[in-house]
This record gives C-alpha cells, structure tokens and sequence, in this order.
C-alpha cells in the first residue's frame, strides 16, 4: 500500500532528520577530516593525506625522518584497554553474586531490588563520579578514618592513579553487568540445578558446571556493555585520572584542545568508533545466540 | 553441609549474599555521603562539623550556578518534548504498519546514540558546527537543542514503543474501519491508552539530558554553561560543599523522575 508507506515515512522523518543532523550524519565529517592536513593553529587544510592516520601509531622523528612507535598513544591505548578489560573483570566479580542473590529473592520482592540498582544508574554519572573522588581524595573519608585510627599516618594517594579510574569506572558502570546477568538468571531453571546436587554435585562444582553455563550468554553480554563504555569513558578518568593518567576519550579532546591536531583527533575517533563497533557486534551475536535456548 | 536433606537450600551459594549486600552498601555510600557533607557547616567532606544549610544558600546566591541551572532547565524541556514527539510519530511508524524494506536502517539510526561512544558523538558535532557557526555566525542555544534532541530519541522511543505493543491494536482498527480520521483515531483511541508511556518517555529523555555532560563540553558556545558542566568546570578550583549542594539537587531530580518512570511502567494497560 503506496498511502501507507507515505503515511510510515512522514511519522518517522522528523527523528531521522534530527538524528541524521545531529548525530549519524557529523561522523561522516568526522572520516573525511581524519584524511586531512593539521591547520597551523586547530582546524583543517583541505589537501588529502594519510598523516593522521599514520600518527595514530607511529612517529617520523622531526629531524632525521626515522620512524619510530608513537609510545605515548600506544601507551594510552594500552591503559584504556587493560583498565576496560579489568573493569569488565571486576563488575562481574562483584555483580554475578548480585544477579544470583536478587534472582534467588521472592518474586515480588525482586523488582524492588533490580530498581535499587537501576536508580544510580539513572542518575548523573559527573556526579557519582565525583561522590567516588570525595571518599578516596586525600582530605576523604577513607584517609581520615585510617589517620584516626593510626593505621598510616600520611594520606595514601588513591586519586590520579590507575586504580582510582577503575574504581570509578567499576562504580558507574557496575549496573550494566548486574542488568543481563540477572535477565539470563531470572530464568534459570532451579531444577536443573537441584538434580546436580542429587548427583552429589558440590555447590562450587554446580556454580561452574550447571549454573555458570546456563546464565553465560548474559555474562557475556555483561562483560562487553561494561568493556565498551569504559573503553570511551572521558569523564571518569577525567576527574578520577586528573590529567595524568589519560585514556583514549582524553587523547581525542587533547587534540581538540592544547595539541590541535584536529585529523589526528577525528582518526583516533574512527578508531574508537571501530573497536566499539566490532565489540558490539560481538554483543548482538551472542544476543541471538540466547533467545533460541531459552525459548521452552 | 547440612545432614538433612530438607534444610539444604539448593538456592544457596556461600559468600554471594554477603558480596550482595556489600555490593548494595557500595553503590549507595558515596551518594549518601555526598548528600549529608552538603549539610555539613564546615569546609570539609570527611569531618561533621554540624548540620547547615549555607552552602544551598551560597549556591542559591551564585549569579553562574543561576544561570546554568536556567540553561539547564530550558535545554532539558526544550530538548525531551522535541524528542518525545519524534519518539511517538516514529513509535507509530515502527509498530503500527506492516513490516517494511528498511526497517533495520531505521532502527540502526535511532539507535545510534546508544551504541557510538559519546566522547565521538561529541567530536563530530563540534566539527560540524564549527562548519555552520563559521558560515551562519550564529552561536546560540539551538546548536545544545538540536544535539541533546538527538540523543535524547532512543530514550524516549523505548517506553513508548514498549508501550504500543503491548496495546490492543484492533480498538484502533476499529476505529479506523469508522472512517476516523488518523488524527482522530490517535487522540480519541491511541492517546488515552499511550499517554503513561509518553510520560515516561519524556521524563527518561529529561534526565538524560539534564545529566549530559560529555557533548554539552564540546558543543557549547562561551558562556554556555549547564550545571554538569559548570560542575566539571569547578575541578580546577577547589571543590567546596556547593558542588555537593548542586549534585544533591540534581540527585533528587533523577530519582523522583526515575522512581516516577518505574510506577509509570507497572501502570496496567
């Protein structure tokens, strides 16, 4: 029916249009920049190069021409990766136990507790963030109470380190693990799990053996909506980081900022944009994967 | 291990519910302390010194907290009823018609906010509005609309499209078959079973953008400043309490709208 496809196309053109204005469309921009020449003082000369993307991994040393690893955005991308990855690792350490303990409650009872973990997740990350730097900061609750009770005398510098950004990030973040582990969870079927322990299964043997495998697809699920906000977090190591421990997000705005080098900043960009796609893509995979399974 | 076989509780695993409950208390503790060190009286965020309310006073009094939190308030409104509208019409298209060529293109789109890292959303918009403030030479409010409209769609398109498809479509059907106009059929038969999904919609799209900071930092003109991120603006100086006093606000808003967003869901349709 012609008037029907008239009458879809016309409902959804005004969210297409701004979403194509304000968000599809400018990345277009962004690809097309990164193949351009740095400006003298930020922005862009229109002369086609491959530099940006060069620059991304390598250096050409500024008298001899040598070309040489570029250390400090390997060394960036490095930490940005290893502290997703641990992130990823702690949220599960700490949200699997959660998901089982909610899904374990009384039916009733469990959509209270789900939204006592979705509420902070609704709420304003800078500012869970920054109620995260106020209790490690050195002036905090935790270096005060341990002066107090003299266990250390100086304040332990926990802020502006790696170990701070991760904190936050496991903070913030943890939600995204609790959410689908405890979706694959809530549907786990307990007999399976009773007939182990009638084949004298122990309870560790169960966890890894019965439980485990059948909650798995949510876990996966878990650890990669963890890993891809993490990978392109800005504020948390921003303001748990404090300018010395960057990750990739503070790289790109450093070249949007003091470095000005715009094409080496859009590259970068694409190059984020690329390994959250592939991450993601991963996701939907395994998202598949779990419906037919559980579709008795 | 327990002898009888009637008090092993096959639900049980040892340790979790204690990481459980440690798990609660950790998300919940640094939001609780930064909430009662904004009633503090003294400087401090880790000694009581007495209950006060001088540094809601001083942020009251703050011409630049004024502002931002105006801005704030504006750009929240002005960009979730944009959104909510786009996320109703385009609700309707994607559930009332028949399946359509295309259709993952337009989820694709839609979604796009929620799954590109926001610090690239960020770069791209201010490289594209760097393009049109240098060809218009316009810079004022409607660049921070437009870009917080964007992101703010997906939020308000799920509760409502959740909404319309649990709905019974041949009351509609119904109607239309009465010669109802669209226009009609919507606010006299769709409208009245919709609207607790429209609210929630818009409350989730209102707190998303109340809370943005990432694209706001790159989008904003000077002077611009919203509450966020005249907040991550404060890093530099010294943080004092009224920064506590502002998130506490803040806070407040996000939960009594995310609260309210939970009851509005579990309204029966």
């Amino acid at each position: 029916m012609a008037a029907q496809a008239e009458r879809r196309w016309l409902l959804l053109s005004p969210a297409l249009l701004i979403l194509t204005f304000a968000a599809s469309g400018p990345l277009l921009i962004v690809l097309v920049y990164s193949f351009l020449e740095a400006g003298d003082y930020g922005g862009v000369k229109w002369v086609f190069t491959t530099d940006a993307w060069f620059n991304v991994v390598a250096e050409r040393d500024f008298f001899d021409e040598t070309i040489k690893i570029a250390d400090a955005h390997v060394s960036i991308f490095w930490r940005s990766v290893k502290l997703s990855l641990m992130t990823a690792v702690a949220a599960f350490i700490i949200g699997f136990p959660t998901a089982y303990f909610i899904a374990t409650r009384a039916e009733k009872s469990r959509d209270l507790w789900m939204l006592l973990i979705i509420i902070p997740f609704w709420t304003n990350l800078l500012i869970r963030t920054f109620a995260v730097m106020e209790i490690i900061r050195n002036e905090g609750v935790i270096n005060t109470l341990l002066i107090k009770f003299g266990i250390i005398e100086a304040p332990i510098q926990i802020l502006f380190t790696e170990f701070a950004i991760m904190l936050g990030m496991v903070y913030v973040y943890l939600p995204l693990m609790v959410l689908p582990i405890y979706a694959s969870m809530e549907r786990l079927d307990f007999t399976l799990v009773e007939a182990a322990y009638d084949l004298y299964g122990t309870r560790m043997r169960v966890l890894r053996r019965v439980i485990f495998p059948l909650v798995k697809p949510g876990v996966i699920a878990g650890s990669i909506l963890v890993f891809v906000p993490s990978l392109g977090a800005y504020v948390t190591p921003r303001v748990l980081g404090g300018g010395k421990q960057l990750m990739l997000g503070n790289l790109i705005e450093l070249q949007f900022g003091q470095g000005r080098n715009w094409p080496l900043g859009a590259a970068l960009s694409i190059t984020l944009l690329a390994i959250v796609m592939i991450a993601l893509m991963f996701y939907v995979r395994v998202a598949r994967l779990e419906e037919p399974q559980h579709g008795q | 291990m327990p002898v009888s076989t009637r008090q092993f509780d096959i639900r049980k695993q040892p340790g979790f519910t204690l990481i459980a409950v440690a798990c609660f208390l950790l998300l919940y503790l640094p939001i609780i302390l930064l909430v009662v060190y904004s009633f503090n009286a003294g400087k401090s965020i880790a000694i009581w010194e007495g209950f006060s309310l001088q540094w809601y006073e001083s942020a009251w009094q703050n011409k630049a907290i004024q502002d931002a939190a105006i801005r704030s308030l504006i750009l929240a409104c002005c960009a979730s009823a944009i959104a909510t509208v786009a996320a109703v019409m385009a609700a309707l298209a994607t559930t009332r018609t028949a399946a359509f060529k295309g259709s993952s293109f337009v989820f694709a789109i839609i979604n796009q906010p929620l799954m590109v890292p926001e610090i690239v959303t960020a770069v791209a918009l201010l490289l594209f509005f760097a393009i049109i403030k240098v060809a218009t030479g316009y810079t004022g409010m409607w660049y921070l609309i437009i870009a917080h409209s964007a992101f703010c769609i997906p939020f308000a398109y799920m509760p409502i499209r959740a909404r319309l498809q649990g709905m019974d479509f041949s009351l509609e059907q119904a109607g239309a078959d009465l010669y109802g106009k669209p226009s009609r059929v919507f606010w006299r038969i769709t409208f009245p079973q919709l609207w607790p999904g429209i609210l929630a919609g818009a409350m989730l799209a209102f707190v998303i953008s109340l809370d943005d900071v990432v694209i706001t930092e790159f989008v904003k003109s000077a002077g611009q400043d919203t509450l966020p991120t005249y907040m991550l603006g404060q890093l530099r100086r010294i943080v004092t309490p009224e920064v506590n006093a502002i998130s506490t606000v803040l806070l407040g808003i996000s939960v009594l709208l995310v609260a309210g967003f939970f009851f509005l869901s579990k309204i029966r349709k």
